[in-house]
C-alpha cells in the first residue's frame, strides 16, 4: 500500500461516526453495507481481552454469515431482548490510525455505548479495533472487535444489540 | 392471614396442581433464609480440576458470596481456601488467576503457603506464646470434594458426602466426563454476566423445554437457514425424558436437531467434516458400545444440580453457576467444557457452535435473560400471588416440555427451607 493510500484520521472518523449513527438508529441493513464480504465481529470475554476466539470462549465471534443472521433476527420480531428495541447512544472517540498491515488499515478507537431499556441505563465501555480495507473511494470494515473494559457484564446481563 | 405462615409452594399431587408463591422471588427475608438453609447447607460448585493443572496454579472467585481461592498446593492437592487474612481480614489473593508459591497479604505482609499454612508473620516475636501460627492458616469450607473433575465445597460440617449428595446426577456427570479419555477441560474465557431477576428463575429456565420454541424462535430460524430443518415435534422426538435425580437434581435428556461437536455431525459443520465425525463416533462405539456411545454423542442433556449448578450438554457443554445478590438480581458465571485431547480445529468448531446459542451475546441466552427479567417485573403485581408449575403433573411419563424437573427442584427447596421450622415446631409441641 502506498503512503498516499493511508486514510486520514478524518476519513476514518467519518466512517466510524456514520457507523455509530446507523447502529443507534437501528439502520442495520445499511450498516451491513459498510462490511466486507468476509467481515468478522468479535467481543472477547472480559477476563481474557487479548484472547483468540479459536481457543477462548468469547461473548461474540461472528463471521459474516452470523453477522447477517444477527441483523435479520434483530430486525425481526422474535429477538425478545431487543423487541421493542433498546435506545442506544454511542460515543466513539480517540480514533487513531495505527498503520497498515498488507491491504488492511489498522484503526483503534475508544467507545462508551449507553443502552437504555426498562428504566435502566447500562454503559458498555471499551476499545474498538478495526481492520479496514479500501474499496475504490470508500473504506470497508473487514474486522471489528469490541473489547470491553467492564470487568463483567454486570449488571448489563447481555449484549443483545450490535455493540 | 399471617404472611410468614403462608406456604412457599402448593403441591396437590391428587389434583395435579403445583404452584409457587411469588414471594419467594421478591422477599428479602426469603433470601436471607436461603443463604442459611440452602447455600450454607448444600454442596456448591467451585470449579474444575483443569482450571488449576499445575502446583501453585490458582483461581480466585466468589462462591456463595464468599471470596475464595481455588488452588493446587505444592503437594499437588487441590484446596479451596477462604480468601481473607486471618489477621485482620484483607483479601490475600488479589488477582483472578495465576501461579503462586505463596499468598502475601498486602496489609501487614502475613504470608501463606499454597497449602494455606501461615508461613510468615513480620515481627512474630511480638506475639505471646498463646499465639500459634499453626492455628492461623487460611480457613477452608467445612468440606471440599471432587467428582470426576468437578470440585465442590460445602459449608456444613455435617453434610453427607458429595458422592451421595449428587445421587442420580452422577450418571449424567459421567456422560459428560466420559467424553474424554484423558479428562475434560474448562476452556479459557469466562462469561461473567447477570440478570435482574431472582436466581431461581434461572434454575427453572435452564431446563425448561416448554419455552424453547416460543422464546428461541429466532434460534430455530437460524438453524433452518443453516440447513437444519426443524420438523414438527423434532425437539420432542424419539428419545426424550425428564428425570427427577433425587436431592433436588433433575435432567432433561433428548435427541436434538442441532449438531454436537462431540460426535454428531450436522450440516453447518460442513461436508468436509462428515467423515471426521464418523471416525470420532466410531471411537465412542469402541469404548462404550453403540448404545451408550449413541447416548453420549446424540442426546442433549440439560442437567440441574441443586441448588445452582447447571451443566447443559447441548450444542456444546456449558457449566453455569449463579448466586443471588438481592431477591431481584443475580450474578451468573458460565464456562465451556471440552475434551482435553480435542484438536485445535474441533475445539474452534465447538466454541463456534457454543456461541450460536449460548452466552450473553448468543442467539438465545439474551432472550432468556430478557424473559427472566420480564417475570421479575411482572411480580410487582402482588395481586397475582402464585406461579404455576403444574405442566405434565398427571402424565405417567412427563415429556421434556413438562415441568417435572422444576417440581423436583422446588420440592427439595421447600423441604430445606421449611424443615428447620417444622423441627422447631415439633420440639415446642
Amino acid at each position: 500500500m502506498n503512503a498516499g493510500d493511508i486514510p486520514s484520521r478524518q476519513e476514518v472518523e467519518d466512517l466510524l461516526f456514520s457507523e455509530a449513527a446507523l447502529l443507534d438508529e437501528w439502520r442495520l441493513e445499511e450498516w451491513l453495507e459498510l462490511l466486507c464480504e468476509d467481515a468478522t465481529y468479535e467481543i472477547p470475554p472480559t477476563d481474557v481481552p487479548e484472547g483468540d476466539s479459536r481457543n477462548t470462549l468469547f461473548i461474540i465471534a461472528d463471521d459474516i454469515v452470523r453477522i447477517r443472521s444477527r441483523v435479520k433476527q434483530l430486525l425481526g420480531k422474535a429477538a425478545w431482548a431487543e423487541n421493542p428495541p433498546s435506545r442506544t447512544r454511542r460515543l466513539v472517540t480517540n480514533v487513531r490510525v495505527l498503520g497498515v498491515d498488507g491491504e488492511e488499515i489498522v484503526v483503534a478507537a475508544n467507545f462508551a455505548v449507553h443502552r437504555m431499556r426498562h428504566e435502566s441505563v447500562d454503559s458498555y465501555i471499551g476499545r474498538y479495533d478495526y481492520r479496514l480495507v479500501r474499496n475504490g473511494q470508500t473504506l470497508k470494515i473487514r474486522r471489528r472487535r469490541a473489547t470491553l473494559d467492564n470487568e463483567a457484564l454486570r449488571p448489563h446481563g447481555k449484549i443483545s444489540f450490535i455493540l | 392471614m399471617d404472611k410468614s405462615a403462608e406456604a412457599f409452594i402448593l403441591d396437590d399431587q391428587k389434583a395435579g396442581l403445583f404452584r409457587v408463591n411469588r414471594r419467594v422471588f421478591t422477599e428479602r427475608e426469603c433470601l436471607e433464609q436461603e443463604r442459611r438453609r440452602i447455600f450454607d447447607k448444600c454442596w456448591l460448585y467451585v470449579g474444575h480440576d483443569s482450571e488449576v493443572p499445575h502446583a501453585g496454579d490458582y483461581r480466585s472467585r466468589k462462591v456463595a458470596g464468599r471470596p475464595i481461592i481455588l488452588v493446587r498446593g505444592d503437594d499437588n492437592t487441590v484446596r479451596v481456601l477462604l480468601n481473607t487474612c486471618t489477621h485482620r481480614g484483607a483479601i490475600v489473593c488479589r488477582t483472578k488467576m495465576g501461579n503462586a508459591r505463596t499468598f502475601q497479604c498486602p496489609y501487614h505482609a502475613w504470608t501463606y503457603s499454597s497449602r494455606g499454612q501461615l508461613v510468615g508473620v513480620p515481627g512474630e516475636d511480638s506475639y505471646s506464646d498463646a499465639f500459634k501460627r499453626d492455628d492461623m492458616g487460611l480457613a477452608a469450607p467445612s468440606k471440599v470434594e471432587t467428582y470426576r473433575g468437578f470440585i465442590f465445597a460445602c459449608f456444613d460440617p455435617s453434610a453427607q458426602s458429595l458422592y451421595n449428595y449428587l445421587a442420580g446426577a452422577r450418571e449424567y456427570l459421567d456422560l459428560v466426563a466420559d467424553q474424554s479419555e484423558i479428562g475434560m477441560k474448562v476452556v479459557a474465557g469466562q462469561q461473567a454476566y447477570s440478570a435482574r431477576a431472582n436466581w431461581k428463575l434461572l434454575v427453572e429456565n435452564s431446563y425448561d423445554g416448554y419455552h424453547g420454541l416460543p422464546t428461541h424462535q429466532r434460534y430455530f430460524t437460524f438453524l433452518a437457514d443453516a440447513g437444519i430443518q426443524m420438523k414438527a415435534g423434532n425437539i420432542a422426538s424419539r428419545r426424550q425424558c425428564a428425570v427427577d435425580l433425587g436431592n433436588g437434581h433433575a435432567v432433561l435428556e433428548y435427541d436434538s436437531p442441532w449438531g454436537r461437536p462431540i460426535a454428531q455431525w450436522a450440516a453447518p459443520f460442513g461436508e468436509h467434516r462428515k467423515q471426521h465425525f464418523e471416525e470420532l463416533r466410531r471411537k465412542f462405539d469402541d469404548r462404550f458400545g453403540s448404545e451408550r456411545a449413541g447416548r453420549i454423542c446424540e442426546t442433549s442433556r440439560n442437567l440441574g444440580i441443586f441448588p445452582n449448578l447447571v451443566i447443559n450438554d447441548i450444542m456444546a457443554i456449558t457449566i453455569r453457576s449463579f448466586y443471588p445478590v438481592s431477591p431481584d438480581y443475580m450474578e451468573v458465571s458460565a464456562w465451556a467444557l471440552a475434551p482435553s485431547e480435542e484438536t485445535a480445529e474441533d475445539s474452534a468448531l465447538r466454541l463456534d457452535n457454543f456461541l450460536t446459542f449460548l452466552g450473553p451475546g448468543g442467539f438465545a441466552t439474551p432472550d432468556d435473560v430478557e424473559m427472566l427479567e420480564s417475570c421479575q417485573r411482572g411480580f410487582a403485581n402482588r395481586e397475582v400471588g402464585w406461579s404455576d408449575i403444574s405442566r405434565g403433573m398427571k402424565r405417567e411419563h412427563p415429556s421434556i416440555t413438562d415441568e417435572l424437573q422444576m417440581r423436583a427442584f422446588w420440592r427439595r427447596w421447600n423441604q430445606l427451607m421449611t424443615e428447620p421450622q417444622l423441627k422447631r415446631a415439633r420440639k415446642a409441641a
